[in-house]
């Protein structure tokens, strides 16, 4: 955290998404696939073939009835920035491709389709399943080309793919900016899809290092947490929830330590 | 004065062993096949100026098929025309995108009726703005879709002229060839036209190296993890 305060320029995209809202209606992931292209099988459930850059899992606290609580827990990247963070995330780390890279200026984990040569390397290293492999080159149903987002390159077999943060926004929004004659942006004018999409308001997107955005104070939440904390992969990706089993998810504990 | 003397003797002496050497073991040679090897330095000098040929004259002949553009569109005598110079007609939308080609409604308030006796003008006037049609402009800068280019970013923050990057097409009387890659379908102009890759102008090329070139030198920012210069997402989409 230091760290971040001392580089007061760059920004820090990151996202608090608070479970206690959340009610697992997925429709954060129907608007993460059209905005970014993502291609679909005719049989979505098999999940080895199936691409999801923000996928909704599903936690249950595994007691029976009456006491059997559920939670649902969007993943997308977390764009982690690594131990110390110094921008070196597990995949980037061990990209053999420099396909996948990670921005100082924005804190974003760029993946560069054209430059990728599918060795997964990086979908080993992710602790987190964000990435995944075109097995097939996309097919979409006729006509539906046509409706492709040009924001977004499509991409084609043999190559990993993940969730962006939507950075083709932060890119129109820039040209905004630019034209306007400014060099910031505000809060509002760069949204994920998947944050305006969201009927309860669970996802909060924004510059965690800008105390002039949520996010800025909702990842200081006492109940706040993020996935996997002890492999200091420091994602940008912080949960809400009240309940201490579903905080207790987030990390492999053993039964006999406390959090 | 001795040092160089020294060097001399010993420049001589160490040539004196070495011609010795070659000359002894060519007058071998001579003696077994003089006439063969003369016709295999022969063939290999025919071959490599053929290949040569083929491969930077014939090649790119073949790779590249010629297209004219729907209209020969004269920007010297247009640019005389207009009062705010490139931007006159390749303009800034509101939310900052650019327009690039302009569409026939930046032309009509002119041209709905043929004003001159140029034939290229007859035919806009005719073809495209009588029956609505948009000009089909081939596009000499199109690059792949995983290319993101903001022309915002390079001319209102960075406050670049268009000619720094586009060279002097305001000064041209008529609109270049367009040469298309028969096997990748984009304009020779991303390439360059120069056979060598050799490049004197900005506009000469429009690779990725290119990009990154004046990236390195005028951005100057390092926010790549990975590389140290400037982050891929920058262009890449």
């Amino acid at each position: 955290m230091k760290e971040e305060q001392n580089h007061e320029k760059a920004k820090q995209f990151g996202m608090v998404i608070d479970l206690d809202k959340c009610t697992g209606c997925g429709a954060c992931m129907v608007a993460c696939m059209a905005e970014n292209n993502v291609p679909f099988k005719e049989d979505e459930s098999k999940k080895l073939d199936s691409i999801t850059w923000l996928r909704v899992y599903k936690l249950t606290n595994g007691k029976p009835f009456p006491d059997t609580e559920i939670c649902y827990l969007p993943r997308p990247c977390q764009h982690c920035g690594g131990k110390g963070n110094h921008g070196h995330s597990p995949c980037v780390s061990v990209c053999p491709a420099t396909a996948t890279d990670y921005s100082k200026e924005t804190g974003i984990v760029s993946q560069i389709y054209t430059r990728c040569f599918g060795c997964r390397y990086c979908m080993a290293a992710c602790p987190y399943h964000a990435r995944y492999f075109n097995w097939w080159d996309p097919v979409w149903p006729d006509g539906m080309e046509k409706y492709l987002s040009p924001n977004v390159s499509v991409r084609m077999r043999g190559i990993v793919e993940k969730c962006s943060f939507c950075f083709h926004r932060y890119q129109i929004a820039m040209d905004k900016a630019y034209y306007e004659g400014r060099g910031e942006l505000e809060e509002n004018e760069y949204q994920t899809a998947c944050t305006q999409a969201c009927p309860a308001n669970a996802i909060t997107f924004g510059d965690l290092n800008n105390s002039g955005h949520a996010v800025h104070e909702l990842k200081k939440d006492k109940n706040a947490f993020r996935l996997l904390e002890r492999l200091q992969t420091n994602p940008k990706v912080y949960y809400i929830s009240s309940r201490e089993w579903v905080r207790r998810a987030g990390d492999n504990y053993l039964k006999t330590e406390k959090k | 004065m001795s040092k160089p003397d020294d060097k001399t003797t010993g420049i001589s002496a160490g040539t004196d062993s070495t011609e010795a050497g070659s000359s002894s073991a060519g007058g071998i040679e001579k003696g077994q096949g003089n006439g063969d090897s003369g016709f295999v330095i022969l063939f290999f000098i025919i071959g490599f100026v053929a290949s040569l040929i083929i491969g930077w004259v014939v090649f790119p002949k073949l790779l590249y098929s010629q297209k004219a553009q729907p209209i020969d569109f004269n920007h010297a005598l247009h640019l005389e025309a207009v009062s705010d110079g490139c931007e006159s007609c390749h303009l800034f939308r509101e939310d900052g995108t650019y327009a690039g080609v302009p569409s026939n409604a930046q032309c009509v308030d002119c041209h709905q009726e043929v004003q001159g006796d140029s034939p290229e003008e007859k035919k806009f006037v005719e073809e495209y703005v009588a029956k609505e049609r948009e000009v089909p402009w081939l596009v000499y800068s199109k690059q792949p879709d995983c290319v993101f280019f903001s022309h915002a970013a390079h001319v209102k923050k960075a406050g670049m002229e268009c000619i720094t990057c586009h060279g002097p097409i305001g000064e041209s009387t008529s609109l270049q060839v367009y040469e298309e890659n028969r096997i990748t379908g984009y304009s020779r102009n991303i390439w360059g036209k120069n056979i060598a890759g050799i490049k004197r102008e900005p506009w000469d090329r429009m690779k990725m190296d290119d990009c990154a070139e004046c990236h390195e030198k005028e951005a100057g920012k390092r926010s790549s993890v990975q590389t140290d210069k400037e982050a891929c997402f920058v262009c890449h989409k």
